[in-house]
């Protein structure tokens, strides 16, 4: 099974690094996994994006033109790659500030209101935890607890502290 | 270990023992240098890493250390590649072996940070002034960039020659995951002066002088190196062309692709095959030796050659040589004779340029129009499709 998965939003929202941990976590699950990311001047403002490939077998092409999946984290994201996510895939949005939602009836959309809820949780450096917890939900291509580790192996030491609020991170969004 | 090309490519160099790594940084192949810094291997191997004042001072730090014996390497890309020509010439014209990476992004000028192919012709052309060749590897993986590294230096030092990976944004910035080679011991002073007695490594007693240099101003002499160097390159021919073949053995329509390129037709080729188009590609892994004679067997079927690279038109040209040479001196003899050869494939090119990168399904979609076309109909020997004739697909870069 192979699972290409998009992930947009602004430059600075840690797009690349949710990406990053959810290659990890692909590499955990002992499964063959790309990471592509736009590397141009969006990652300093603006959107930027990370294509992640999450394979049981060797990973042809690194470039996608469709997703299985796509995480839209801003408007700008979403109107641009709703057209990408392929027949009966699956889009992943953050509500907040969106003032055009999704029109494709072909897909499976899953609006989730991360922001708030990392806001009410005191949680707005997880942000991107919550997001994560939420596709595991929807996309089991990965489990939390291959996350967990993956976070174990990307974050440096002297975050580790944060593991334990990063794992309640992870099922706020699994159960939203 | 999840490794981006470039991180990969500068934890191989200091594994492998390299002795000095010279660069000035550039988008897309920063990280190398990055890397080398953040590992600080002047500590444990004690290789130099050192950020030259420009890319003609790195290649000419390159010139001296290589002129001792030493294994030494840079990083650039189009831009900075340009600015080291008549280094690189130096070194070939001295007969020096080092690594040069390039990471190629779209041009010319200053052009783009995205990804491209569009220095083929400088780097298996030679690039500077004068009768050479590098030998130029390919990689289309991040495994391949680690790998590389000891295929390079090996070649450049069995050839006393410059060799060059060519890479582009999208192998250097990506990450995948790696196996990374074991770790080798940087040779002594006394190895390296008992191993390369042409380097110069300090007078010893009774000695000659030995002076490293590319000019001789007696027309005789010159030829003669010349000469040597064109029989040293004749042995990479006949030995060190690579390439890496997938279902050719009854492809009708055979894509060339190299580097990123043929990563996103492998992808093409198994949307083909399922859809019962006899898809097959072929990629070279050496551009330099290209492997002419692997592609005249792959290609025995092929009805039509679809030549599918990040630039206007370049690597084509190979392959039209290859599949159309008789004879040729410096090629293997014995090769099926293209005049008898029972379909005379059409080669056509597809590109994209200035940094966008096409998709597995543009490329299937354009074999799809080949595929359906009938034979009266096809397109003439050589096209490049424009842009404003492809499908406006917008990757995501």
């Amino acid at each position: 099974m192979t699972c290409e998965i998009l992930i947009a939003g602004f430059g600075g929202q840690g797009v690349l690094s949710m990406g990053k941990i959810l290659a990890y976590a692909g590499i955990m699950n002992n499964k063959e996994v790309t990471w592509l990311p736009s590397y141009g001047p969006e990652q300093r403002g603006g959107t930027s994006n990370v294509t992640v490939v999450i394979s049981d077998n060797a990973i042809s092409s690194p470039i996608v033109d469709h997703f299985d999946v796509v995480i839209a984290l801003n408007q700008q994201s979403l109107t641009k790659f709703e057209s990408k996510v392929k027949p009966d895939g699956q889009l992943i949005y953050d509500t907040y500030g969106i003032t055009t939602p999704p029109s494709r009836t072909d897909i499976r959309i899953y609006p989730i209101d991360a922001m708030q809820t990392a806001v009410k949780n005191n949680m707005q450096k997880m942000f991107n935890t919550i997001i994560l917890g939420a596709l595991i939900a929807v996309n089991p291509i990965v489990s939390i607890n291959d996350v967990m580790q993956s976070l174990k192996k990307t974050l440096p030491e002297r975050y580790h502290h944060l593991l334990p609020a990063n794992e309640q991170a992870l099922h706020i969004g699994f159960n939203l | 270990m999840l490794l981006k090309g470039n991180e990969a490519l500068a934890l191989a160099a200091i594994r492998y023992g390299v002795d000095a790594y010279y660069g000035y940084p550039i988008t897309p192949q920063s990280e190398i240098m990055e890397t080398l810094i953040a590992q600080k291997p002047w500590e444990s191997t004690g290789m130099t890493v050192l950020q030259a004042e420009s890319e003609v001072a790195a290649i000419n730090m390159v010139y001296g250390t290589a002129a001792t014996g030493r294994m030494a390497m840079t990083s650039s890309s189009g831009p900075g590649i340009s600015l080291m020509q008549n280094g690189i010439s130096y070194l070939c014209g001295a007969n020096l072996p080092c690594l040069i990476v390039n990471v190629m992004r779209g041009g010319p000028g200053l052009g783009t940070i995205s990804p491209s192919q569009a220095d083929y012709f400088q780097a298996t052309r030679g690039g500077g002034h004068g009768d050479y060749r590098t030998l130029v590897l390919a990689p289309s993986s991040v495994q391949e960039m680690a790998d590389f590294v000891a295929i390079a230096f090996q070649w450049a030092f069995r050839y006393r020659n410059p060799a060059m990976i060519l890479a582009d944004g999208t192998i250097g910035q990506m990450m995948e995951k790696v196996t990374l080679p074991p770790f080798q011991q940087r040779l002594t002073a006394s190895e390296v002066a008992k191993l390369h007695t042409w380097a110069s490594t300090g007078r010893r007693e009774g000695q000659q002088r030995n002076i490293v240099s590319s000019l001789d101003l007696d027309p005789a002499a010159m030829e003669l190196k010349c000469l040597n160097r064109e029989q040293r390159y004749q042995v990479a021919i006949d030995n060190d062309a690579r390439h890496q073949a997938i279902h050719c053995d009854d492809a009708e329509i055979l894509i060339v692709a190299f580097g990123s390129a043929a990563r996103i037709c492998t992808k093409t080729v198994q949307l083909a095959r399922q859809q019962g188009i006899r898809a097959g590609l072929f990629r070279p892994i050496t551009l330099w030796p290209f492997p002419a004679q692997a592609l005249r067997q792959a290609a025995q079927h092929a009805q039509h050659i679809l030549v599918v690279e990040l630039n206007a038109g370049q690597m084509i040209d190979d392959v039209r040589l290859a599949l159309t040479t008789q004879n040729n001196p410096t090629t293997t003899p014995n090769l099926p004779n293209t005049s008898n050869h029972p379909n005379t494939p059409t080669i056509t090119h597809y590109g994209r340029l200035g940094g966008v990168v096409f998709t597995p399904e543009e490329i299937l979609n354009h074999i799809k129009n080949i595929h359906t076309a009938p034979p009266t109909q096809t397109a003439p020997p050589t096209q490049t499709t424009p842009p404003t004739q492809t499908a406006p697909s917008t990757p995501p870069h």
